[in-house]
């Protein structure tokens, strides 16, 4: 199990390769990216990331601990960035691997869903028109309802 | 105890972070002498329902007792993934 909390973006191929490797044969293996999203109404210029220091770190632990448990990863890595990014950058992954290709989506599933609301992070968003604090969606929260 | 804000609470009170020296036994006490120290606290607790709160970065409830507390956090909902 792999947690990391950078600035700086990720290689998503090397890491998916290295994921793949370690993993020696356990039969599924999942990933999930998330990317900066262009606005419909003024176009980005860029999405700040804040975090809380300390408790990112052990939230996005717990919630991979928990992906393990409840649907047996052989293996899990989280990639969450924070800063400021551009339209088209990478936010974050997800790597599962289970020994069916269901766990190994459904655990994906379920790290997102937890990542949204139950990690200490808050997007800004950054257009020509000023700058606005993303708002958590309700849905965010009642897909959790789900697990 | 260590008093931290994040995102638009962070904003409103205008600092990250202050030591705050108080007896409140629950977090809705703390925010209660927050709330009664000057306009820009009254303004970011106004909607409890619109904040979360950690302490020692675990999240929980405004009930939550603040006994041996080292560190509470208040932010809006997280909007992470």
């Amino acid at each position: 199990m792999r947690v990391v909390v950078q600035e700086e973006p990720f290689d998503l191929a090397a890491e998916t390769a290295r994921f793949a490797e370690g993993e020696g044969g356990s039969g599924a293996i999942v990933t999930f990216t998330g990317v900066v999203r262009n606005l419909d109404d003024a176009p980005l210029e860029a999405m700040e990331i804040e975090h809380y220091p300390g408790m990112t770190e052990k939230a996005l632990r717990e919630i991979a601990v928990q992906a393990v448990a409840r649907f047996d990863l052989q293996d899990v890595l989280v990639i969450h960035r924070y800063g400021r990014l551009i339209p088209g950058a990478q936010i974050m992954m997800v790597a599962t691997a289970a020994r069916h290709r269901r766990s190994a989506f459904d655990a994906a599933d379920f790290l997102m869903d937890y990542l949204k609301s139950r990690a200490p992070f808050w997007k800004r968003e950054i257009t020509a028109k000023g700058e606005s604090w993303v708002a958590a969606k309700d849905e965010d929260e009642a897909a959790l309802e789900r697990w | 105890m260590d008093v931290l804000y994040f995102a638009w609470v962070r904003e409103r009170i205008g600092l990250p972070r202050e030591k705050v020296e108080s007896d409140a036994s629950t977090v809705a006490e703390l925010v209660a002498e927050l709330r009664g120290r000057e306009e820009r606290y009254e303004v970011a607790f106004s909607d409890l329902s619109a904040l979360r709160v950690a302490v020692d970065q675990e999240l929980t409830d405004f009930d939550a007792s603040l006994q041996g507390a080292r560190e509470v956090a208040f932010f809006p909902p997280m909007t992470g993934g």
